[in-house]
């Protein structure tokens, strides 16, 4: 039976949301070259063994600069998806993402809130490390951008003003 | 004479997410944006299975074949074929739904993307990011000298991230069951994937990098070692029990926190 389903996508009924658009103005001040160079990343190439708990320790790069933002607190915009309102604030400051706070969440976290008391702890260092890192955009599982991370992204958009 | 970089970020709700363009070429003229939007809006009319009247709605319900919709539906099909093939049938556009109609949404999306990446291009775009409902496609840089950074979402901690990856020319797409619940299911045991909380590929092709994403996420960990054997993808996964998994080639586009060099990995 070679058209058997293995992937079935559930069909869910896609919260209808408000359609918005926004721009920063095109003459956005001028950004200052960054101060060091950055590792530029080569595309990936193929590597068939992932490794487990062995991966090489990154290269700590304490002065890469990132992109910078204006200190203060940011309210992201309100986004919806079929299980609720999400909406963040970001917290900038010395020109860096200091903390993330959400300020709605959909009710369907708690199913996940009961994964991570087992999950969590054993990423819990890592992450706090990643947070503070200076992200451009944010990358995860369809909906988190609709929601969670077009949140984050738009209060962002505020702190690059 | 030094370049320095303006910033225009546009986003769109297209698709049932939201799209997001951020362009960084001053000489490239706020129309092309536009018109990169156009056809992410012509592309979700056609491809859409929420609107009746969409190409894809009509060719499920058999009143339109292939070949008397526009090119792009042919395209997309052959896609999904190919896809078919290469999973074994783990994605499948034809019997994904319950309700059996025809779902090519796996890789429209994606697809769309490096098509509307391609509008930009050829009008002199070189440095731009796409964000498709957290579907990332990067090219060029933010500013002179600096690489994209891309943070990759923690499945259970909605404030945090797993990790983050750095690259010029890069697709990255992730998969979970944490936004929509348990929506990717093996049909061959008819459960939902509940040994991987996320799946992040990256890569030269986002409709690619989406489609593996998806398709070794339902397979489940046994999908992390199947996805780290396409060429030139490189797979991140974050396990049930809170390990986090990566290839080598993935390992090369960490990039560590900026106080510390510890693991970027669970115990």
């Amino acid at each position: 039976m070679p058209t058997r389903a293995a992937v079935a996508i559930v069909a869910t009924a896609i919260a209808v949301v408000l359609l918005f658009s926004f721009k920063t103005p095109a003459q956005a001040r001028p950004r200052t070259p960054a101060a060091d160079v950055s590792q530029a990343s080569p595309t990936p190439s193929a590597s068939p063994s992932p490794s487990e708990s062995s991966a090489p320790t990154p290269t700590p790069t304490p002065t890469n600069p990132g992109p910078t933002y204006k200190d203060g607190q940011y309210t992201g915009q309100v986004f919806q998806n079929q299980f609720g309102d999400t909406q963040v604030k970001v917290t900038i400051s010395g020109g860096r993402i200091t903390d993330v706070q959400a300020l709605q969440l959909p009710y369907d976290r708690q199913r996940s809130a009961e994964i991570s008391q087992y999950a969590a702890p054993q990423l819990h260092d890592e992450v706090l490390q990643a947070q503070s890192a200076q992200i451009d955009t944010l990358s995860g599982a369809t909906y988190t951008t609709d929601s969670y991370a077009q949140s984050v992204q738009s209060a962002l958009d505020k702190a690059h003003a | 004479m030094l370049e320095t970089a303006v910033r225009r970020i546009r986003v769109e709700h297209i698709m049932g997410t939201a799209i997001s363009i951020d362009l960084r070429d001053a000489e490239v003229e706020d129309d092309v944006v536009a018109t990169a939007f156009e056809w992410l809006r012509q592309v979700d009319a056609c491809f859409s299975l929420y609107k009746p009247q969409s190409e894809i709605s009509r060719l499920g319900r058999g009143e339109l074949t292939v070949e008397e919709c526009r090119a792009e539906v042919g395209e997309v099909l052959s896609l999904c074929e190919e896809l078919r093939e290469e999973t074994q049938g783990v994605f499948n556009a034809w019997s994904c739904r319950s309700d059996g109609r025809l779902d090519p949404s796996g890789v429209v999306k994606g697809w769309a993307v490096e098509r509307a990446a391609g509008i930009l291009e050829r009008a002199g775009g070189r440095n731009f990011c796409f964000n498709a409902g957290g579907d990332v496609l990067i090219r060029g840089e933010p500013e002179p000298g600096r690489a994209w950074r891309i943070g990759i979402r923690h499945p259970n901690d909605i404030g945090a991230l797993a990790a983050v990856v750095h690259g010029n020319d890069l697709a990255v797409a992730t998969s979970g069951a944490y936004e929509r619940g348990d929506h990717i299911v093996d049909a061959r045991t008819g459960v939902p994937s509940r040994t991987l909380l996320s799946l992040t590929m990256a890569g030269p092709s986002l409709t690619m990098a989406d489609a593996y994403a998806t398709a070794g996420f339902a397979m489940g960990t046994a999908g992390v070692e199947w996805v780290a054997g396409r060429p030139s993808y490189a797979p991140f996964a974050v396990t049930t029990s809170g390990r986090v998994r990566y290839s080598d080639a993935f390992a090369d586009l960490l990039v560590s926190g900026d106080t510390s060099g510890s693991q970027l990995v669970g115990r």
